[in-house]
């Protein structure tokens, strides 16, 4: 033990330890406030928070887990786009090859594919917990609703993220979502009011101009279609998604951290 | 043991009953006056013993259900595992919230300190929050292997636009906004009402001025709002998952959850649009009891030298009901029910409210008329596929 405690203190006092922690061991209450102040990372909380904020059956900690789970997402999702190709071709067949693949464990699709649904559920009980609490009052009113919009783009990570295997589920179902967009007004080709926009005899809104078309760049769910799919998946929607987070956190702090009665 | 069981003509009968319970015309007004009645008794219900009761029936009914096969055959649809989870968990944190409320509803009648109180209570972030959220991470991640490991996640045969599963359904949390297609057309299903939805989430902390219950779970301080959120998310939203999941079949036809998806049962065409009722059921009804001043027909004459269109004239009822319910039923509540809601929000806030609202309650409102009544659409002018 006393071996043990030289090497770790051996390691402590080093210059190397020193220029990556800059605090001792947190111990006492200036190291553990430093250990969280001097930490990018640990740094999105306060120092101090209210004891009866922190408790579980307060928080249900739904949105942490949720922020977990976008990482987790993160993670494995950059890994499977090693293996994937988001072709016609290639995707049911990389998604098989996952499957079987010994390097994964064949676990990595799978832990991600649950992992999002795990997601959506995780963010639905996190609104609920800050519904019920009444935690979108003044001062949150903003937070609430960045946080309403990235509910909204969660379900729509879930649903890009749907296509990519390429298999009769996610064909149909993109399908039957995609095709609401059809009925979009004015920016439909079924929707109301886009009758009305013509020059002449020539319709301006039809099934190669319209708001589906350009979701799916094509008419019908095709190579176009799981390409865009791909791209927002991967890139656009998680930029945005870490962005808003981002924002998000901040204003949980600005406004005052957890919520408790005022 | 099971299957020997479910064998017994006794069982097959109570399962032949929650089917039968399970047809919209009973599934929903049993929804809703459980709903009404677990907010109205919310202390009694919560309780411990009392919850915990009902938690381990449902859950005994839920797991003795997988003896029919057909039940099961949902069930262990891989991409349907989420939706038990959802169940569950939903269930559970709806309890825990109004648990919570009811103990501090109850505090604050007796005097007491909230369960949140002590603000001045504070603890270090290190090492209390960032080993609860440690933990909490490994557990989820724990969770997530294993589930990884014991299901594999859904994968079905390769895409092939000429072979259209039946039913066809969408990500199983759009099932709701799916299910609104069957009483909507798609530009509102599809649409307007999740832009509703979210531009309604995000003005929620703008309409609702009532500053008590800021940081506290309570039920007695905000009775209306917290009402009106649950109706929305369990039953408008999580209720109407679990239909298309496990009551939607081929067709998208409704049936039980013991029943076999038969593709070709057939559905009775039944429903009529309110300008049916009125032009030709309501007079036909008349000359049957001897009134024949009012010959049935739809009216497909234009009036006053074309300027209004036929269409408009047929549709007049719709148009009438639908005026009094969007434009002149907010001024009558506002007068009365809603009269101090009025006063607190101030007009503009107040317009945007019964915007909300009317769209929110227009969905139960047209489930109910379309299972109990047979009526399709207030305001059928397919011409311009406007139909509401």
């Amino acid at each position: 033990m006393s071996i043990l405690n030289q090497v770790g203190n051996y390691f402590r006092d080093s210059q190397v330890w020193g220029s990556i922690m800059r605090h001792g061991v947190p111990r006492d209450r200036r190291t553990r406030a430093m250990a969280v102040l001097s930490n990018v990372f640990l740094h999105l909380h306060p120092v101090a928070v209210r004891k009866s904020g922190i408790r579980l059956s307060f928080t249900w900690c739904m949105g942490g887990l949720t922020f977990f789970l976008f990482l987790a997402e993160t993670v494995t999702g950059v890994l499977l786009m090693f293996y994937y190709r988001p072709t016609v071709e290639y995707a049911y067949v990389d998604i098989i090859n996952l499957r079987n693949s010994v390097v994964t464990l064949g676990l990595l699709r799978e832990i991600h594919r649950w992992g999002a649904h795990a997601m959506v559920i995780a963010i639905w009980l996190h609104m609920l917990r800050v519904f019920m609490t009444g935690s979108y009052k003044p001062p949150r009113e903003f937070n609430w609703g960045i946080g309403v919009i990235l509910l909204v783009l969660t379900l729509l990570l879930s649903f890009t993220g749907y296509l990519l295997p390429w298999d009769q589920l996610a064909i149909w179902a993109i399908t039957v979502g995609s095709n609401m967009a059809r009925a979009t007004p004015f920016a439909g080709h079924e929707g109301p009011g886009a009758a009305f926009l013509t020059i002449g005899d020539v319709p301006l809104v039809h099934a190669g101009s319209d708001a589906r078309f350009g979701l799916l760049a094509g008419t019908f769910v095709g190579p176009n279609a799981l390409l865009r799919f791909y791209v927002l998946h991967c890139i656009f929607i998680p930029l945005v998604v870490s962005v808003l987070i981002a924002v998000h956190f901040w204003r949980v702090r600005k406004d005052g951290g957890i919520s408790g009665p005022l | 043991m099971i299957y020997l069981l479910a064998q017994d003509s006794a069982i097959e009968r109570i399962k032949s009953l929650i089917n039968a319970a399970c047809a919209p015309e009973f599934f929903l007004p049993i929804t809703i006056v459980l709903f009404v009645i677990t907010l109205v008794f919310y202390r009694k219900i919560t309780l411990p013993a009392v919850a915990g009761i009902l938690a381990l029936a449902f859950t005994a009914f839920y797991v003795v259900s997988m003896a029919d096969p057909d039940f099961l055959k949902i069930i262990k649809k891989p991409d349907n595992v989420p939706i038990t989870m959802m169940i569950f968990l939903v269930g559970f944190f709806c309890w825990l919230s109004l648990r919570r409320a009811a103990v501090n509803d109850q505090r604050m009648e007796r005097g007491e300190p909230l369960e949140e109180a002590g603000a001045d209570d504070k603890v270090l972030v290190w090492p209390d929050l960032v080993y609860t959220e440690l933990i909490a991470l490994v557990l989820c991640s724990v969770f997530l292997v294993v589930w990884a490991i014991v299901l594999k996640a859904p994968l079905e045969q390769p895409a092939n636009p000429s072979v259209i599963p039946n039913p066809s359904k969408a990500p199983w949390y759009f099932l709701g906004l799916q299910e609104m297609l069957v009483y909507f057309d798609p530009w509102i299903a599809g649409v307007l009402l999740p832009g509703l939805i979210i531009v309604g989430l995000i003005a929620l902390p703008y309409i609702d001025r009532n500053p008590r219950g800021n940081g506290y779970y309570t039920f007695k301080d905000r009775p209306f709002a917290i009402s009106l959120y649950l109706f929305g998310f369990l039953i408008l939203w999580c209720v109407l998952i679990v239909v298309g999941t496990f009551l939607r079949g081929p067709n998208w036809n409704l049936f039980g959850p013991y029943e076999y998806w038969d593709p070709h049962r057939p559905a009775a065409l039944v429903n009529v649009n309110i300008s049916d009722a009125f032009w030709i059921y309501l007079p036909a009804a008349l000359n049957d009891r001897g009134i024949t001043f009012w010959s049935p027909g739809l009216p497909d004459q234009p009036a006053l030298g074309g300027w209004i269109p036929a269409y408009i004239i047929r549709e007049s009822p719709g148009i009438v009901l639908l005026g009094f319910y969007f434009f002149v039923l907010p001024v009558i509540l506002a007068k009365t029910v809603f009269k101090k809601l009025y006063t607190e929000m101030g007009f503009e806030r107040y317009l945007v409210f019964w915007l909300l609202l009317s769209w929110t309650a227009i969905m139960p409102i047209k489930m109910v008329l379309r299972w109990m009544f047979n009526i399709k659409y207030f305001l059928a002018i397919t011409e311009y596929f406007f139909n509401v």
